[in-house]
């Protein structure tokens, strides 16, 4: 043996088992149980959306790192794909795909491109998308079919409002909270996803699936999933305790809308969530109670894209405030 | 043995174990036919050596005198003739001073008593064994070298509340205090009284990890002939087997940051492979002249565990395990986690060495490096409570100013953030690199 080809280099000399892939592979994963129930609620419109959305972000990735940043591509670690989905699962099931391209673009390209690729980026690259889109096609991005299951036939692709702007739009006429339940699909239905909304938020159902699975696979933590979605109960809870017919019921507020994707999938984002326990809790609470004010005081019946970017901003600061505690520090 | 696993609240891993050589006995080596002593096996300063070429020696002559209150004598751990003081690479690669001696048979010292009776008989006071215990220039066997007299000196204005033993052993492969445990149980148990009466305290505990329940089970039954003697099994932890975890894991108090030690918080540590040298050298004028070394990886035909005279170069104790693999691509001094990499084979055992571990070619590299994701993976490891992903970037923007205020001299460089790190950012390298700056940074004001 030659003594000169013995490598050496410092301290640890072996590493874990887990990688960036095996991170993003298991999200993925965990987003499947959801994309199922889209399929399942909404039919080839689901896929058809959300199969545009992740080859267009995979694709731009991988042109911007090619031809304008001239670097490796960074497509195989299963991020653009994340974005993909959850910008699919964050919109409606019939819109056009020139609308989902831009939107990728917009996601890809200037949320985490510009910014320095994975790692870098201070907003989540899927809600940036999702709001850009948002605010630019109003209308395409607020009619949503209706679930196959409550269509008249197979063809009545009807859309729908979805159960918040129904109740947020009674409440602002005036008609009492316990009138609008007989309009608004059960709570059952709300459970399982039987209702109209964008593609990956309707089933709590499945989105629950993926969170026990984040869990298990030790990929998220507990801390902004239930402190995002204690905080909004608590919140409308006290709203609904004080004048039980001019608002809604928390568990309503919980499983409709975008609440429980946002929790789990993307407030939980790694890259713009803050890094210790005690900053996730204040980081879900603030969203969960920016969420309410949008919802109930604001001008758009959902709020929790919003709300999320908003504190997305707030999380260097957090950082800096919530340290962990230091070991041999003498507690005052 | 009270009842429950304990251990620290906050980071650490559980990497895998491997501990290949665990049932295996401690076994003798042939000697060598030349060894090399390095003068400066010890934290602090070099020991100076008495004696000149062409001397002749003895087994367990002093050869080197400890140079100063934090330093170590050094002994022969052959007889035969000097042959040169010369420097030799040390498993840091730095070429160093060593007494170098060629062998001739294996005569030893008169007085050093080499049978296996267990003496269990203490006939020293206090200050006569912090004595015998420095002139046999015993260091921390655990890894860190640290003089044993210094740490059984308790300054003025201290007390002394608990001895903790540490039979804890975290490293991945390492199984020599673990055999030292198992075979060497009584002389382990005498070698604590020795030492509890040197610092005049009424308790000690030693904490045994979980993986080791052989050793759990002798240590606690023999226990119950020990006054104040328990056994506390642990929690399988890394790095449970540093100071500072430990001393949480047992007693739940929390050493401070540097320049804080154990005896802040009223205990002294002791490693067990210490505790069996300190036994020898009290009860049987054996000074620190050889230890048990662990020889293992997976690529290495028989993991052994040899009781190896200090000066033997590794490439014998390799040799005697089936030899060197092919595929060869790392020997490290050490376990994985915090061991060395050495770039030679010809480095001598020294007091330090408590093992030595063959990584075949595919584990020898690291892995590329990805961006960091924010992950907080470091963050949640990390057993001193830090930000590692802060403190590498700042040092990578060389904002050491800002790292030490985020505390990088608390680091004990344990490894777990690396370790941990799903993008594989050699975290600690940059961490390292800070934290020394930083301490060069503290001393430099200090002047």
């Amino acid at each position: 043996m030659n003594n000169n080809l013995l490598k050496v280099s410092l301290s640890p000399h072996i590493s874990g088992k887990g990688s960036v892939k095996s991170i993003m592979y298991g999200v993925i994963i965990a987003l499947m149980p959801a994309f199922i129930a889209g399929l399942y609620f909404f039919g080839i419109g689901a896929l058809r959306v959300t199969l545009t959305a992740v080859v267009a972000c995979v694709l731009f990735e991988y042109v911007i790192q090619k031809y304008l940043l001239k670097v490796e591509s960074t497509i195989s670690d299963g991020s653009a794909i994340i974005t993909g989905l959850l910008l699919a699962y964050n919109v409606p099931s019939n819109l056009p795909p020139n609308i989902i391209i831009l939107g990728s673009l917009v996601a890809i390209g200037i949320a985490k491109m510009s910014f320095g690729g994975l790692g870098n980026n201070p907003f989540n690259p899927a809600l940036v998308g999702r709001v850009f889109l948002l605010i630019s096609f109003p209308v395409d991005m607020t009619s949503w079919p209706k679930p196959i299951l409550t269509r008249a036939s197979a063809i009545d692709a009807v859309t729908a409002a979805t159960p918040l702007a129904i109740v947020k739009e009674g409440l602002a006429g005036g008609t009492p909270y316990s009138k609008l339940l007989t309009q608004i699909p059960s709570y059952w239905d709300l459970f399982i996803g039987n209702v109209g909304g964008c593609i990956g938020e309707v089933s709590a159902l499945a989105l629950i699936i993926g969170l026990f699975y984040m869990l298990y696979k030790k990929i998220i933590t507990w801390h902004i999933p239930v402190s995002m979605t204690g905080s909004i109960f608590i919140f409308t809870g006290i709203m609904c305790l004080i004048n039980p017919q001019s608002n809604a019921d928390p568990f309503f507020h919980i499983l409709t809308g975008g609440v429980l994707l946002g929790a789990i999938f993307m407030a939980t984002d790694m890259v713009t969530s803050p890094m210790t326990p005690k900053g996730m809790l204040i980081f879900g609470s603030a969203i969960g109670i920016l969420t309410v004010i949008i919802r109930v005081f604001g001008a758009y019946p959902e709020g929790v894209s919003f709300s999320i970017l908003i504190m997305n901003a707030f999380v260097p600061l957090i950082n800096k405030f919530c340290k962990p505690k230091r070991f041999g520090e003498i507690i005052k | 043995m009270s009842k429950g696993l304990k251990t620290f609240p906050v980071g650490g891993v559980h990497s895998c174990d491997n501990k290949l050589s665990a049932s295996k006995q401690i076994e003798s080596v042939a000697l060598p036919t030349i060894v090399s002593i390095p003068l400066s096996q010890h934290i602090g300063a070099p020991a100076m050596p008495i004696v000149k070429p062409l001397d002749k020696v003895k087994v367990g002559q002093l050869i080197a005198k400890a140079s100063g209150f934090v330093s170590a004598n050094i002994h022969s751990s052959v007889s035969g003739t000097v042959k040169k003081i010369d420097d030799v690479p040390d498993s840091c690669g730095y070429k160093r001073p060593a007494v170098i001696i060629d062998v001739e048979g294996d005569i030893w010292e008169e007085n050093i008593d080499r049978t296996d009776s267990l003496l269990k008989e203490i006939i020293f006071d206090q200050k006569s064994i912090i004595e015998k215990i420095q002139a046999a220039g015993i260091v921390g066997l655990g890894g860190a070298t640290f003089p044993t007299h210094v740490k059984l000196s308790v300054p003025k204005g201290k007390t002394c509340e608990y001895l903790l033993i540490n039979g804890v052993e975290c490293e991945p492969y390492l199984t020599s205090d673990h055999r030292l445990m198992l075979e060497k149980t009584e002389e382990i148990f005498v070698g604590i009284i020795i030492v509890m009466k040197a610092l005049g305290v009424p308790k000690a505990i030693i904490g045994i990890e979980n993986n080791k329940k052989d050793a759990i089970d002798k240590m606690s039954a023999i226990s119950n002939n020990y006054k104040g003697i328990s056994v506390q099994a642990l929690k399988v932890q890394y790095p449970q087997g540093g100071e500072k975890q430990l001393a949480k894991a047992l007693i739940n108090r929390e050493i401070p940051a540097p320049p804080g030690l154990p005896i802040d918080v009223g205990c002294v540590i002791q490693n067990v492979g210490t505790i069996y040298a300190i036994y020898e050298a009290v009860q049987k004028n054996k000074p620190l002249i050889e230890r048990v070394v662990t020889i293992t990886g997976k690529s290495i035909k028989k993991p052994s565990n040899f009781l190896a005279r200090i000066g033997t170069p590794i490439s014998i104790l390799i040799q005697a395990t089936g030899g060197l693999p092919e595929d060869t691509g790392k020997i490290i001094s050490g376990g994985p986690m915090m061991g060395k990499a050495i770039n030679t084979t010809d480095i001598p055992v020294s007091k330090g060495t408590s093992g030595i571990l063959v990584l075949p070619e595919e584990l020898s590299n690291r892995k590329n490096a990805n961006n960091c994701i924010l992950c907080a993976k470091c963050v949640s490891v990390c057993p001193l409570g830090l930000e590692p992903y802060l403190l590498s970037k700042l040092s990578l923007k060389s904002l050491f100013d800002k790292a030490e205020n985020e505390q990088v001299v608390n680091c004990i460089e344990c490894g777990c953030c690396s370790y941990n790190c799903p993008a594989k950012i050699p975290l600690l390298d940059f961490i390292r690199l800070a934290k020394t700056t930083v301490m060069k940074n503290i001393r430099n004001r200090v002047k």
